[in-house]
């Protein structure tokens, strides 16, 4: 039975209300809340944590080595084990979901911001693309999601009717998250890349999220009801998009199977799918259909708030939290970066069955 | 002692330029220098397929891919997306469609902009060319765009050696990206007390520390720094160092001295310039005071106050 040679659960999760500006706060001063809340969530101290990673980009913020400013909220003095990804930070709570695997710490915190408000995001992430042929066109995030959209169209996957309904869906669930950035009627818009219209698009904001991991016996210490991780995997596709299959997600379902996903039945899915089409493949990928009993997003997901880098950690603490609250017994937590799902991680948590 | 005051938010315009420059591989070399001299090439991988535009490694097997073959400018458009707003630097600057195009004799799509009057005018499927840019450099930019084009798919790739005269084996990605930035509450705090020649740092509740320019979180105890308090404007070098390059647009006359300075009541020093005395007198413990210049946002460097220097003991925690 045992994939992993340690049992790791997260045992708290928390997050900002995600906002279109926050220009009143540092990148410090809108972390450190977050910080003080999940560790307040499980009595620890700063000093207490074996692990600390984050995820970030500096392209959001326009500054180099930005991240480090964040550690002042962390207490990284005396010096602390700690680490960061440049990617979402579902990748730092893998990297340290390895460090604890490793026996070499028992409780880890991982967080991660997105500052967007203080550029452009669709230009800024255009600087993530392959240099050589994508990244001189400028081709921005809504118009590669657009294409994608548009193959999934002429597939007969969806249309646009049916991706209306997953905007409406997501800001309807989000009704009940205090933290979402759009809630309910959120007008449908005009295009912006047809046919991708505005509630098809993610929201831009500012946001924080951060959880906290432990092993074994200490999870059970911390928290009444762990949301263990009891698969968890990422995988990547070729960077051109050319080369791919826009109306797949093969990346997604091994991470999957791998993850074990298929195992057994789930009944919360928690879809880092900033653009309504990108669910229609999630969905797929993962075997999810069209509504068999699965809560899909019940947070209102990346379509109702998406700080960027966040907003994928964020699905696997929602996921948690729905299992801490006894809401969920078998969650499947996704997280996605780069262009048109070209980066993917799954996670399974579980929580203990009475 | 007082309690920090709702924050004024200051804001700049921050621009972040950047022209990368990367050296081309044989098989980028080949396509990019092959677009200057009009012709589209690509690869093919051991399993058969040609891949436009090319890759060195093959995106399957990892397997290197090296083998040239020359495709035809036209194409069909494998999808698309209509782009109503051009935003900058995008290749056309009226509305245009985003496509994925299979080149005649590739099995693979390269991505660019397509120029037709509307959404209407566009469908998968559709027949297109290349435009040419009018001047060309060896760049994914010289394709100027597609455009709609009649004519018969079917061509097959050829066989190239990938030779041209001067080779591109190199590009330069020139980036710009306008940012506005805002620093916080901590650091505009401190910013709005310079410009009124006061220098104020902000105290941990916990560990009861100063730091000066604040940041807003003690990195020590982890917990945000509010109570704001009034520092120097007098302190003590506690460690310097002697500069004798001269940095570009920057007037300062090599050498001079650039110190840690703990201003008195701060729990760690900042950075300034010492001047008013020879660069080779000033040492560990000399007591300094800031001199500002008409319309500096900040003091322009530090000098003697003409005090007895520190003792050693007052400020070696700080150095
Ligand atoms: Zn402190």
């Amino acid at each position: 039975m045992a994939r992993y040679a340690r049992e790791v659960a997260v045992v708290a999760f928390a997050q900002s209300d995600h906002l279109r500006r926050t220009d009143e706060l540092s990148e410090v001063e809108m972390v450190m809340p977050v910080l003080h809340q999940v560790l307040a969530a499980t009595g620890l101290k700063a000093g207490e944590i074996g692990f600390t990673c984050s995820g970030s980009s500096d392209y959001l913020a326009g500054r180099a080595f930005s991240f480090t400013m964040t550690l002042d909220g962390v207490g990284a003095w005396p010096p602390i084990s700690e680490s960061h990804v440049e990617m979402d930070g579902a990748w730092a709570l893998y990297e340290a979901w390895v460090k604890i695997q490793t026996g070499e710490a028992d409780t880890a915190l991982v967080y991660a911001y997105g500052k967007s408000s203080p550029g452009s995001v669709r230009d800024v992430l255009t600087r993530q693309l392959d240099p050589y042929y994508l990244a001189p066109l400028w081709p921005d995030s809504v118009a590669l999601a657009a294409l994608q959209a548009q193959a999934l169209i002429d597939a007969g996957e969806t249309d646009e009717r049916a991706l209306a309904a997953i905007g409406a869906r997501s800001r309807a669930a989000a009704e009940a998250n205090p933290h979402a950035q759009l809630r309910g009627a959120v007008p449908q818009g005009d295009y912006q890349v047809r046919p991708l219209r505005t509630w098809d698009c993610p929201p831009i904001g500012d946001g924080v999220a951060a959880v906290i991991l432990a092993a074994g016996d200490l999870a059970r210490q911390l928290c009444e009801r762990p949301a263990w991780i009891t698969g968890i995997d990422h995988r990547i596709e070729a960077h051109g998009l050319g080369l791919r299959d826009l109306t797949d997600s093969p990346s997604t379902r091994i991470a999957a199977e791998h993850a074990g996903v298929f195992e057994a039945p789930v009944d919360t899915a928690e879809l880092h799918a900033p653009f309504s089409s990108q669910e229609v493949v999630l969905r797929k990928a993962l075997g999810l259909g069209d509504g068999d009993g699965v809560a899909v997003n019940p947070s209102g997901g990346a379509l109702a708030a998406n700080p960027v880098m966040a907003a994928g950690l964020i699905r696997i603490g929602e996921a948690a939290a729905r299992i801490h609250r006894g809401e969920s017994d078998r969650a499947v937590a996704h997280a996605t970066s780069g262009p048109c799902l070209q980066q993917n991680l799954v996670a399974v948590l579980e929580g203990d069955r009475a | 002692m007082t309690a920090a005051s709702p924050p004024e938010v200051l804001r700049a315009p921050l621009i972040v330029e950047f022209p990368f420059t990367r050296s081309l591989g044989p098989v980028q070399s080949a396509f990019l220098t092959g677009l200057r001299e009009g012709v589209v090439l690509g690869v093919k991988t051991s399993g058969g397929k040609v891949v436009v535009p090319p890759v060195e490694y093959d995106p399957v097997t990892a397997e290197e891919v090296r083998e040239l073959v020359e495709v035809a400018a036209t194409g069909t458009v494998t999808t698309w997306a209509w782009n109503g707003r051009p935003r900058p630097h995008q290749p056309l600057d009226t509305p245009f469609a985003w496509v994925l195009v299979k080149f005649d004799g590739a099995d693979t799509a390269l991505l660019h902009a397509l120029d037709v009057p509307g959404p209407e005018a566009v469908r998968t499927g559709m027949r297109v060319r290349v435009r040419w840019a009018a001047d060309r450099t060896g760049a994914i930019t010289d394709i100027a765009c597609f455009e709609p084009y009649e004519g018969p798919a079917g061509a097959e790739a050829v066989p190239h050696d990938g030779v041209f005269a001067d080779a591109v084996t190199g590009i330069v990605a020139e980036a710009r990206l306008d940012y506005v930035y805002s620093p916080g509450r901590a650091q505009t705090a401190y910013i709005n007390a310079l410009s009124e020649r006061r220098t104020v740092g902000e105290r941990c509740p916990s560990c009861h520390k100063v730091y000066v320019p604040p940041r807003g979180a003690c990195p020590t105890c982890g917990v945000a720094t509010t109570d704001q308090v009034e520092v120097g404007p007098a302190g003590t070098v506690t460690t310097y160092c002697i500069v004798n390059i001269k940095a570009r647009n920057l007037d300062i006359e090599v050498p001079y001295v650039y110190a840690h300075i703990a201003l008195d009541g701060a729990g760690l020093a900042l950075h300034g310039r010492i001047g008013g005395i020879p660069y080779d007198q000033v040492r560990m413990g000399l007591r300094v005071e800031p001199v500002w210049t008409e319309g500096g946002r900040h003091p322009d460097h530090y000098r003697p106050t003409g005090e007895p220097d520190a003792d050693y003991d007052a400020y070696k925690e700080l150095i």
